[in-house]
């Protein structure tokens, strides 16, 4: 199966693990991912206001290079996903945006939304399967008690990214189920770490990441994984230094068997 | 030629403010049959109507057109004043220039325009109409009612006291709903079981009451006066004449761990039980979808140990097929899962619970014989926080947009309740706004901050959030404080929205009563006939129509069973002359009207007819007067237009449209 | 801030309405977003206020406060919100009209070289400037 692949902007430096880690597992499950050609940056924030029309344009770009080949479009990076899958739902659902966009593009035929948008998590949920992963699984992380660190842009709002239940979601503890681990649930998976203000407002990033770190670790979580490379930089400069956090590709690739190869 | 008078209704200001009245009168009179016309404030009133009468006797009409409000709300009062001057009824129409215009448009002249010619149209029917005779149905002297809860229970009583025969089918083993899972009532705070219990044995005892526990009804027709209903009498696998209700089956039953419903999942029971100790009958039932006899074919514990040898394994469901008059529907209500509602945490801990399951906690039958406890690890809780408003009064699609009515009430009671018999536990009240309308009510929520010491807060909980100690942290709005509050719990009470039954949109399709968005029965007038639905006959009783607490279900079940008394009292029923008819000339005999009727009304028979000189045996079409509706349905089927509404004729219709396009 | 004005108008005020989608009047005044809110703490304008603000115009005082740089638009407040009202929307959009008034921008260029360091991911940044300049 080949799918068109979005990596985004800090894939390709500050998270470099997260894309290689990917790419690696995607291969050893037996998926492609085929990185669009000439992808620009999403923005890192959706554009919430209704008169937004050249911050969106990007993704639109993205979506439709996919659609042109036939693909289904697959992110890593929670910020990415959440964007464009955002965008996409607005150029299926909002007339004026979808009009406008098109205006600008001037594609041969307009885009009205019919990529699906995928984040990783969703392939190996919905098209690979958690059982199937757990067969290729050799380095089981036995013992391993991991707490999913799922912030916000992954789940909010439930209904246009439709990724799973944004109160109690299951995805990443299966995943953690999948690859050996022990998952571990704490309340504060879904609250926000508030990576967007870390540049300014520092005090405030460091209360939230301690309070989502303290509330793992009193649950028994020995690491945090995310899907989120501002999570990640968030939680390690401003948390409470105690739990370890990691990509979740990286335990997978470290659970396929992978991880080495990538290294070298 | 038809001699018509028009009667133009000023409604007080509701038309004549937007509708000139005036002009409609001087139009009408140019319309060809129309010899009269007049305008005036209330044509409703006593006045207003005995202008209708005395136009039709001096001035001999033959046919009247009242321009007012919908044919729904005054129709019927014309046509009896036009009886009462000698007019045959269905000769008097309704131009509905009322919500069908001043009430929808603004401008004067366009108002006026569009009143004019919906009164053309009147005038145009009423050129063809003709005069019709109701004909006359039987009445079946027994009422069913659907659903044994209190409302339920109420309704058949109160029939059954003026002398008529009620079934009650109720769906569980037992009868006594919702009520008889509470604890304690307010706003006087008596036990529920103790006001309950006799009603539901005075109704077992009643000599015109039938109870059908564990039974369905599965198949409904006819219509007002005269339904056909088949029940389902599900297999309860024991011998009701035999059972003694000893309850040894119960015990010896080796399969224990079934989530109880009565007690909403919080303990277990057997898979031969009795849902509760006062239920009615005290007959054990068999879930045989947890029974190891269904399942495996091996062990027959509770036969090798019923010493009455009561338990029949072999035991079919059974269809009953009874007429009734009536039928009151009592569906009643459950409260909503919570799985759209996770910030609270419900799934995630056990001691965040809904208030049904807390009356459960409270009550001495149930799970901790009404010691109030954690479900995690048995201990008093010290701080209890209630949250109000779950699922209520959202417009979000996650809840229900309505307010459940009651949660303000119980939770008043609960948090009462707790004060004062553990009066070391703090308990805490968030709420958005506390709606306490009823006799009574807003004093009893006074004490409970008063007499009490309930920390009532304004502000809704944003999030519960467990603690690695077990406890819970209650993350929250202090509106009046303008403050978010972290306030630590051990045990969270979430008033959940109630919603109908979820059977209810089955029944109500098999009635074809209609249903809102939110499934709460339609009642025929939200303000004039609230325990009607508007199909004829069918009654509707408790929160299936509704949001209400016990007084008004009683209130309104006594009120459903006094409609559906009235309808029994009567031996015939005039039915409705606007029933289709097959013009035997012109029906081919294709059997689409047939296929097409919802009511069975039409069937074919091989009559003589005389069809220019040529005398001939045909298969034609023949409507049953009696049962059909007039729905129309067969007209605009019949591809050789041999069938016709009467009362509303494709000739008048084309004649109305005509009027409009003219 | 500047002393530019927004104005207590009902312009303004119709504008935030339109950039957002939001109809403040849809709210029931429950405060479960304030009650969810992560930077309540943080904000002098509360979530829950920003819906009055609007309804009565008061403009100008979203427009200074300090709460549009707070918020951590982490959609909390707009995935509780029972009445579809979604407040974080209307911190967005009133954000917006102040970085689109020339000079307002909360992130100057020339302090971005000590708000960095060795591990800041290019996404910090990018989202910094599309929520704090235009």
């Amino acid at each position: 199966m080949k799918y068109s692949y979005y990596p985004g902007c800090t894939l390709k430096n500050k998270a470099k693990d997260l894309d290689t880690y990917a790419r690696a597992s995607a291969k050893a499950l037996g998926f492609e991912l085929e990185e669009i050609e000439d992808w620009q940056c999403c923005g890192g924030v959706y554009p919430l206001g209704s008169d937004e029309i050249a911050t969106k344009l990007s993704s639109v770009r993205a979506l439709e290079q996919a659609r042109e080949k036939g693909q289904d479009l697959v992110t890593v990076c929670s910020a990415c996903h959440h964007v464009i899958k955002r965008v996409n739902d607005d150029m299926q659902n909002v007339e004026d945006i979808r009009t406008r966009a098109n205006n600008y593009l001037k594609f041969e035929t307009p885009y009205a939304g019919e990529t699906t948008v995928l984040h990783y998590l969703e392939v190996l949920r919905d098209r690979v399967g958690f059982d199937k992963i757990k067969e290729k699984v050799v380095n089981p992380l036995k013992g391993r008690k991991i707490g999913a660190y799922y912030g916000c842009l992954l789940l909010r709002p439930g209904k246009i990214l439709g990724f799973d239940n944004p109160e109690n979601p299951s995805i990443i503890e299966d995943f953690i189920r999948a690859i050996g681990g022990e998952p571990v649930i704490y309340p504060f998976r879904n609250e926000c770490c508030g990576g967007y203000i870390s540049l300014k407002e520092k005090d405030m990033a460091q209360n939230m990441c301690k309070k989502i770190m303290d509330s793992a670790e009193g649950f028994g979580a020995e690491m945090l994984i995310t899907a989120c490379p501002l999570c990640m930089y968030n939680l390690k400069k401003n948390g409470n230094g105690k739990l370890p956090v990691y990509y979740f590709t990286e335990l997978l690739a470290e659970a396929l068997g992978v991880k080495e190869e990538v290294a070298e | 030629m038809q001699r018509i008078g028009v009667f133009v209704c000023h409604c007080g200001t509701n038309i004549a403010a937007t509708v000139d009245v005036k002009k409609v009168v001087e139009m009408a009179k140019m319309e060809p049959g129309v010899v009269h016309a007049e305008d005036y404030q209330y044509m409703c009133s006593e006045a207003g109507q005995s202008k209708i009468i005395n136009a039709i006797k001096e001035k001999h009409l033959t046919g009247v057109v009242v321009c007012s409000c919908s044919p729904r709300m005054h129709e019927a009062t014309f046509r009896k004043a036009a009886e009462k001057a000698g007019l045959n009824p269905y000769m008097v129409e309704i131009a509905n220039i009322r919500e069908h215009c001043s009430w929808i448009h603004k401008d004067m002249e366009e108002a006026t325009k569009k009143a004019v010619i919906l009164a053309r149209a009147a005038i145009a029917k009423v050129n063809l109409d003709a005069p019709l005779q109701p004909g006359e149905s039987q009445v079946t002297k027994r009422a069913l009612v659907i659903g044994g809860g209190i409302a339920g229970i109420q309704s058949a009583l109160d029939i059954a006291d003026a002398g008529y025969e009620v079934d009650i089918v109720e769906k569980l083993p037992s009868i006594g709903g919702r009520m008889s899972q509470l604890d304690k009532t307010f706003p006087t705070l008596d036990c529920s079981a103790c006001i309950l219990t006799p009603k539901m044995v005075e109704a077992a005892a009643h000599e015109k009451i039938n109870i059908y526990t564990y039974s369905e009804v599965e198949k409904v027709s006819g219509f007002v006066g005269d339904f056909t209903v088949d029940i389902r009498k599900k297999a309860r696998s024991v011998d009701m004449s035999k059972c003694t209700g000893c309850g040894v089956c119960s015990q010896k039953c080796p399969s224990k761990k079934i989530p109880n419903e009565f007690n909403r999942g919080l303990n277990n029971r057997s898979a031969i039980y009795i849902p509760f100790a006062q239920a009615i009958p005290n007959v054990p039932v068999i879930d045989r979808e947890n029974c190891i006899k269904f399942k495996t074919g091996k062990c027959g514990a509770c036969a090798k140990n019923c010493a009455a040898g009561a338990i029949d394994y072999e035991q079919q469901d059974e269809i009953v097929t009874k007429k009734y008059g009536a039928i009151v529907v009592a569906t009643g209500f459950d409260v909503i899962k919570l799985d759209q509602y996770d910030e609270y945490a419900y799934s995630q801990s056990k001691d965040v619970i809904t208030s049904l399951e807390l009356e459960r906690l409270m009550n001495a039958a149930g799970p901790t014989k009404g010691h109030l406890e954690r479900l995690s690890d048995g201990k008093a809780p010290k701080n209890i926080v209630f949250v109000q408003c779950v699922g209520s009064r959202c417009s979000d699609n996650r809840g229900k947009s309505y307010c459940s009515k009651i949660c303000c009430m119980y939770t008043a009671k609960h948090a009462m309740l707790i004060r004062d018999k553990y009066p070391d536990t703090n308990v805490t009240v968030f709420y958005i706004d506390v709606r306490t309308p009823g006799k009574n009510f807003d004093e009893f929520y006074r004490r409970a901050v008063e007499e009490y010491g309930v920390n009532y807060i304004k502000g809704q909980v944003g999030k519960v959030i467990p603690q690695p100690d077990g406890t819970l942290m209650v993350q929250a709005s202090d509106l009046l404080d303008n403050k978010q509050i972290l306030m630590e719990a051990d045990m969270v009470v979430l008033a959940a929205a109630i919603e109908p039954n979820k059977d209810v949109r089955k029944i109500a399709t098999m009635l074809t009563a209609s249903i809102d968005t939110n499934n709460f029965l339609t009642e025929a007038h939200a303000k004039l006939r609230p325990v009607e639905s508007p199909t004829a006959g069918i009654f509707l009783s408790g929160v299936c129509q509704g949001p209400k607490d016990i007084p008004e279900t009683v209130a309104q079940a006594g009120a459903a069973a006094v409609k559906a008394i009235g309808l029994l009292a009567k031996d015939k029923l005039t039915t409705n002359p606007c029933t289709a008819k097959a013009d035997p000339l012109a029906c081919n005999g294709c059997s689409q009207c047939m296929n097409v009727c919802p009511y069975g009304a039409i069937s074919y028979e091989d009559v003589q007819v005389n069809d220019h000189g040529v005398r001939e045996t045909r298969r034609v079409a023949v409507v049953n007067n009696a049962l059909c509706q007039g729905c129309g349905a067969c007209t605009v089927t019949c591809p050789s237009g041999a069938m016709d509404l009467q009362g509303f004729s494709n000739r008048q219709i084309i004649a109305e449209v005509d009027a409009i396009c003219r | 801030m500047s002393a530019y004005t927004y104005g207590n108008t009902a312009n303004a005020a119709e504008r935030i309405k339109e950039i957002s989608g939001v109809n403040p009047l849809k709210c029931m005044k429950c405060g479960k977003c304030s009650a969810t809110c992560p930077a309540f703490n943080e904000m002098d304008i509360k979530p829950h206020q920003f819906v009055s603000y609007v309804q009565n115009g008061d403009i100008e005082a979203l427009a200074q406060s300090k709460s549009l740089w707070k918020c951590l638009s982490c959609f909390a407040c707009v995935e509780r919100c029972p009445r579809d009202v979604k407040p974080g929307k209307l911190i967005d959009a009133a954000r917006q009209i102040v970085i689109r008034e020339k000079g307002q921008n909360y992130l100057k260029a020339d302090e971005i070289p000590e708000l960095l360091d060795d591990e800041t991911p290019q996404q910090l940044l990018v989202s910094a400037f599309r929520r704090y300049r235009r």
